[in-house]
């Protein structure tokens, strides 16, 4: 039965319905307009604060409380204009950011080897797993009394904290990335030679990548908490004046404004960080891997 | 390249003067406790001849992805012994298993670093694959941005970028339309007659088996064992249409049903 009406294939043939194949199925990938971008990222927030405003500003009108309770927005903005003008508002908001950060960058070299331990390591993850995702849902001002004991009211206790709040949560996103890896990837990975610390590199670590970063995400957002709750609780005149400082000293001074200015500073910069820090990291991993909507 | 035909039908093994390259030799597998189960794999005996091309046919479920991983040396077997003496097989899975975090390109040169090759010659190398697959332009496209049939063929890319003497494929284009599927086996056949590679391809269609193979190898199922084989004389290029490799595949098909049914029976 051999090669009765075998017609040989013409190459150019082939190649033409290659191509269009190709041009059929091929994914298109185009950037959105700024215009639309304006349009659908940045109006709909903008509009959300304004309509926060205006329903405040008329609670004020309607006097539904007293004036020391809820006063006039533009109240809020006179503190602002004065810090400002005082020098001291970047001041304030620098002492926490700097701490904060500086804490974040310690979790983060504490979790990342501590998640790969739990993640990689059966024994480590047997005795300390539960512990450390348990230790997520525990709200770190919980460890403020014991730090400020052991410690002292010190910048050492704030670290303690930020520590505490955000080292399982570093941990345990890398854990569940490592997890959530296609056995796939490893295995393609393995027919190519890339085992144990070569593996690790080039296959597991950027396959985790994205739980990793949702951890870090979550990580961040636990420090900035946690260290929020600590400088309120623990403020002292010796530490440098925090955000959380800030808010304490507008209490006992009752200083509703400020109060109000000092939590609208700490949930301005809780955002800031994460805008133009994480959520860029976060998009730019996802969109690499056609993993993000936009 | 002009294939050495034998006459060989059932079991063979190639001669000990020809060294093989693959040699699969008495591979028991089950999964579990040994003994405890009918294992999945039952005296496997089957030689792969340097530059040759062997389809592997069955039933799904049989236990062919299983041998391509004991081969691939992700699995060991029960018992008996696979040996590959030209080094680590390349692998290419029924998904095309690119890393979603590179670009094709990328992806490429990662096989190239692992394989050892220095810096400097890898872009140009993962070039000259990508031109090869007839992808040129493909290079710093993301994974996600190419077509189900860009993907296998980068996937084949990366796999002949290891270099390997033999190249595994566990039904790399079951899942493609026709079309796709048959320019695919063409380009296939082009690489594989212009290099010394040998291939042990996996698949559940008869037709592709014939069209590509030098030797079809039926599995029976549960336990596999290798039922029967057929030299394919057919010369390439073929033609998945072609009436020879109809009839040829008309003949494989009604054994391959026969061995089903032969299930049903007890
Ligand atoms: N890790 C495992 N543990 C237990 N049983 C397994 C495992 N992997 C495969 N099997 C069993 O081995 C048998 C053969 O599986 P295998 O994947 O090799 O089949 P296959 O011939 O490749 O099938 P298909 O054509 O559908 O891909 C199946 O019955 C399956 O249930
Ligand atoms: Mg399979």
């Amino acid at each position: 039965m051999a090669g009765t009406d075998t017609t040989p294939v013409a190459g150019g043939d082939l190649a033409g319905l290659e191509a269009g194949l190709d041009a059929l199925d091929a994914v298109q990938v185009k950037r959105t307009p700024l215009r639309q971008v304006l349009l659908q990222k940045v109006l709909p927030p903008v509009v959300a604060v304004v309509l926060v405003l205006v329903v405040w500003k008329l609670l004020v009108l309607a006097r539904v409380t007293d004036d020391y309770k809820l006063p006039d927005p533009s109240a809020v903005g006179g503190s602002l204009r004065r810090l400002w003008l005082d020098g001291t508002l970047l001041d304030i908001i620098w002492t926490s950011v700097s701490r904060g950060l500086l804490g974040f960058v310690a979790a983060l070299a504490i979790g990342t080897p501590l998640g790969l331990l739990v993640a990689r390591v059966p024994v480590v993850r047997a005795a300390i797993g539960p512990i450390l995702s348990g230790l997520q849902s525990l709200p770190s001002v919980a460890w403020v009394p014991a730090a400020v004991i052991w410690l002292g009211i010190t910048d050492a206790a704030m670290y303690a904290v930020i520590l505490l709040g955000a080292v399982p949560s570093i941990a345990n996103g890398l854990v569940s990335g490592v997890d959530q890896v296609p056995p796939l990837y490893l295995r393609a990975g393995r027919t190519m030679g890339a085992t144990g610390v070569r593996g690790a590199r080039f296959v597991l670590f950027p396959a985790a990548l994205p739980g990793y970063i949702a951890g870090l995400k979550q990580g961040w957002a636990f420090s900035w908490r946690s260290l929020m709750a600590a400088e309120l609780i623990a403020s002292s005149p010796e530490l440098g004046l925090g955000l959380g400082q800030y808010l304490e000293n507008a209490r006992t001074d009752s200083d509703m404004p400020g109060v109000l200015l000092g939590i609208l500073l700490i949930l301005f910069v809780g955002i800031a960080i994460d805008l133009i820090v994480f959520s860029p990291l976060e998009r730019r991993v996802l969109r690499m891997r056609g993993l993000a909507a936009r | 390249m002009t294939p050495a035909l034998t006459t060989a039908t059932s079991g063979t093994a190639v001669g000990d003067d020809i060294p093989a390259a693959v040699r699969i030799d008495h591979v028991h597998k089950s999964y579990g406790r040994p003994g405890a189960d009918r294992p999945v794999l039952d005296d496997i005996t089957l030689d792969v001849r340097p530059g040759e091309f062997v389809c592997l046919l069955g039933a799904s479920g049989c236990g062919k992805s299983t041998l391509l991983n004991l081969v691939a040396g992700l699995d060991r077997p029960t018992a008996g012994s696979i040996t590959v003496p030209g080094g680590r097989p390349a692998l290419m899975f029924q998904e095309h298993a690119l890393f979603p975090w590179l670009t094709a390109g990328r992806n490429i040169e990662l096989a190239l670093r692992l394989r050892g090759v220095p810096r400097a010659g890898r872009r140009a190398e993962a070039e000259r694959l990508l031109e090869l697959v007839r992808l040129g332009g493909a290079y710093g496209k993301r994974v996600h941005e190419l077509s189900g049939g860009m993907r296998q063929r980068v996937a084949l890319a990366r796999a002949l970028a290891q270099d390997s003497r033999v190249l595994l494929m566990d039904e790399p284009f079951a899942a493609l339309d026709a079309i796709t599927r048959d320019v695919l086996h063409h380009e296939l056949t082009r690489i594989w007659s212009e290099t010394e590679l040998s291939v042990l391809f996996v698949t559940h269609n008869v037709r592709e088996a014939v069209r590509l193979g030098q030797r079809v190898v039926l599995l029976s199922s549960r336990p596999g064992r290798v039922v029967r084989e057929w030299e394919v004389g057919i010369p390439q290029p073929r033609r998945i249409e072609d009436a020879a490799v109809a009839d040829l595949s008309v003949e494989i098909t009604e054994e391959l049903r026969e061995e089903i049914r032969r299930h049903g029976r007890h």
